[in-house]
């Protein structure tokens, strides 16, 4: 008997779980709005992940039902959302690792859009911005006629390892810190100029790199919770870069 | 004049005021102020001039760190991480100081009284003590300073990360809430603590101590500190290995020798705060009475030396 058939058999005899997704539901545009947990009940299939929940309860039980999804698979990260407590990527969330009791709520920190849906782009621009994240080339050396200079493969593969990053903001909801103080960095910041550091093409130093960082709002306002790196869903090494960037910027108060 | 002409102008009047009064009057004046507006702040600030630096102007306008960032928020963060450091060992090592009453009176005797210089000079000098302590009261005082700056300062900070950490169940965000707690208890309970061995040095005695814990009735002081103590210095000690990225170990294994170090102090501080209360219970009829070994007390005898 395939698979298919073992799962049909199974929801014929009655054996799926019955899930009991309670949603955190709010929409900031209305006044009359407040802020309510509501209950959908929604039997399990097999492999089902938060995506299919989500869709499922909106295309059957709830037009209403705001939350974001593009890529379906880990790969945009506009899913990422609070479930049980921990920021994860809904699209990469499988309901049979989760308890029969689900509960849902939007990432905190970025503003809220509706339901489970949250402007994470807007905040990520500002950051990107603040931090001027983006190549900046040395002075006289881009000639578009010249074959541009070999890089070491394992500087390449560091800096690949960090632009892994999907800008999905389960960090910054992970952050304490970030809870506390509006204006901190967070491990996405971190983590773009850790990479930046690392490439040769690059022409900042610490020095520059202190202007972006070297505060309260920056690495040094970081308490070390290390949420951020718990719950990265791609599994960034944001611990072991946050504290390199701190061993450098506490370099530059000596000097 | 528009709005935002009105904001541009005040927005430069600072600096303004500062490259040109007096001799070349204010550019900007006549678009963001009153010539009468700005003569008088400028009245106003002239006496200030003398005395606060151009930095200082800066800053209070809001332009800080324009020029180039303070290098000050790097030192307050090693600050608080090296003061952390030295109040964690120093917590080591006077518990295993204190805990040398598990091996006899006259150990502990022998300890404090190195530390009074008696086997150097062959006499105690208390305020010895009394120096190592105030230099101990300003490390915390700069430790608690600077870990001041990490606390949550509002009712909504509080009620944030409360939420967060409850929400969140994550282990490390949960003990540095711990740590914050402890922190807070210990700027009375160890500020107490020091006020008294710097005042009273002397009384740091295998039958005075045991006298102030059982008799004098501070063994609950003493155990809340002991609890505040390890807690805090041994989460403290972990998060400054991650924090740093030294020594380079999984955190699990950090977690592990973190809890295992933080079980063996508790333990001995336990243990050692029962040998003292239970020789204060047998000294409460002789409150007061300093003891000496006999070999000292011969010792001293035969040099016409007291206690």
């Amino acid at each position: 008997m395939s698979a298919i058939d073992n799962n049909t058999a199974r929801q014929n005899a009655g054996q799926n779980r019955q899930l009991s997704i309670n949603i955190l539901r709010y929409d900031p545009s209305d006044p009359a709005s407040r802020p309510r947990m509501q209950e959908y009940r929604i039997e399990e299939s097999d492999s089902m992940t938060l995506f299919i929940v989500l869709n499922e309860i909106r295309e059957h039980q709830d037009p209403t039902l705001q939350f974001d999804f593009v890529c379906r698979a880990g790969i945009c990260g506009s899913s990422a959302m609070m479930v049980n407590g921990r920021p994860q990527l809904a699209c990469r969330t499988l309901t049979r690792d989760l308890p029969n009791v689900i509960t849902l709520a939007p990432l905190p920190f970025f503003e809220l859009i509706g339901d489970l849906s949250v402007n994470t782009g807007k905040w990520m621009r500002g950051m990107s911005e603040r931090l001027q994240v983006w190549l900046h080339a040395k002075e006289g050396e881009t000639d578009i006629c010249r074959i541009e200079e070999r890089m070491d493969p394992d500087i390449a593969e560091q800096i690949y390892e960090l632009d892994r990053c999907i800008e999905c903001g389960c960090c910054v909801a992970a952050c304490g810190t970030a809870q506390m103080r509006k204006d901190f960095v967070g491990a996405v910041g971190f983590g773009k100029i850790a990479r930046f550091r690392l490439d040769p093409r690059d022409a900042r130093t610490d020095d520059d790199y202190y202007e972006l960082i070297g505060d309260d709002t920056g690495v040094f306002g970081c308490m070390s919770l290390l949420a951020c790196h718990d719950v990265c869903p791609k599994s960034l090494p944001l611990q072991t870069q946050i504290a390199f960037l701190r061993r450098k910027m506490a370099a530059q108060g000596l000097g | 004049m528009t709005g935002s002409r009105i904001n541009q102008g005040i927005q430069r009047f600072p600096v303004a005021l500062i490259r040109d009064f007096p001799d070349k009057g204010f550019p900007d004046a006549d678009q963001c102020l009153s010539k009468k507006q700005v003569l008088s702040s400028a009245v106003f600030l002239c006496p200030l001039g003398a005395t606060v630096s151009h930095e200082t102007i800066f800053i209070h306008a809001g332009l800080a760190d324009k020029s180039r960032k303070s290098r000050w928020p790097a030192r307050l963060d090693l600050l608080q991480s090296c003061t952390g450091l030295f109040l964690a060992i120093f917590m080591w090592l006077h518990m295993f100081f204190v805990a040398s009453i598990l091996l006899g009176e006259s150990a502990m005797w022998s300890i404090a009284k190195f530390f009074e210089g008696y086997f150097i000079f062959g006499k105690a000098y208390p305020w010895l003590v009394s120096c190592v302590v105030g230099f101990v009261v300003l490390v915390l005082v700069a430790h608690a300073l600077m870990a001041l700056r990490k606390f949550p300062v509002s009712y909504q900070q509080w009620r944030t990360i409360r939420a967060h950490t409850k929400v969140m169940r994550h282990g490390d965000s949960t003990l540095w809430i711990w740590q914050v707690y402890t922190g807070f208890l210990m700027f009375f309970l160890a500020s107490a603590h020091l006020y008294q061995m710097f005042v009273w040095p002397q009384d740091i005695n295998p039958y005075l101590s045991a006298d102030r814990i059982w008799s004098d009735g501070l063994w609950p002081f003493y155990l809340a500190l002991l609890l505040a103590v390890e807690l805090h210095g041994g989460i403290g000690l972990y998060r400054l290995a991650v924090k740093w990225g030294w020594p380079n170990a999984s955190r699990e294994a950090l977690r592990k020798v973190k809890w295992i170090l933080t079980g063996f102090f508790l333990v001995l501080g336990l243990v050692t705060l029962a040998a003292y209360m239970k020789i204060g219970y047998e000294h409460r009829t002789s409150v007061g009475e300093p003891y000496t070994p006999t070999w000292a007390l011969e010792k001293n005898e035969h040099r016409g030396d007291g206690q």
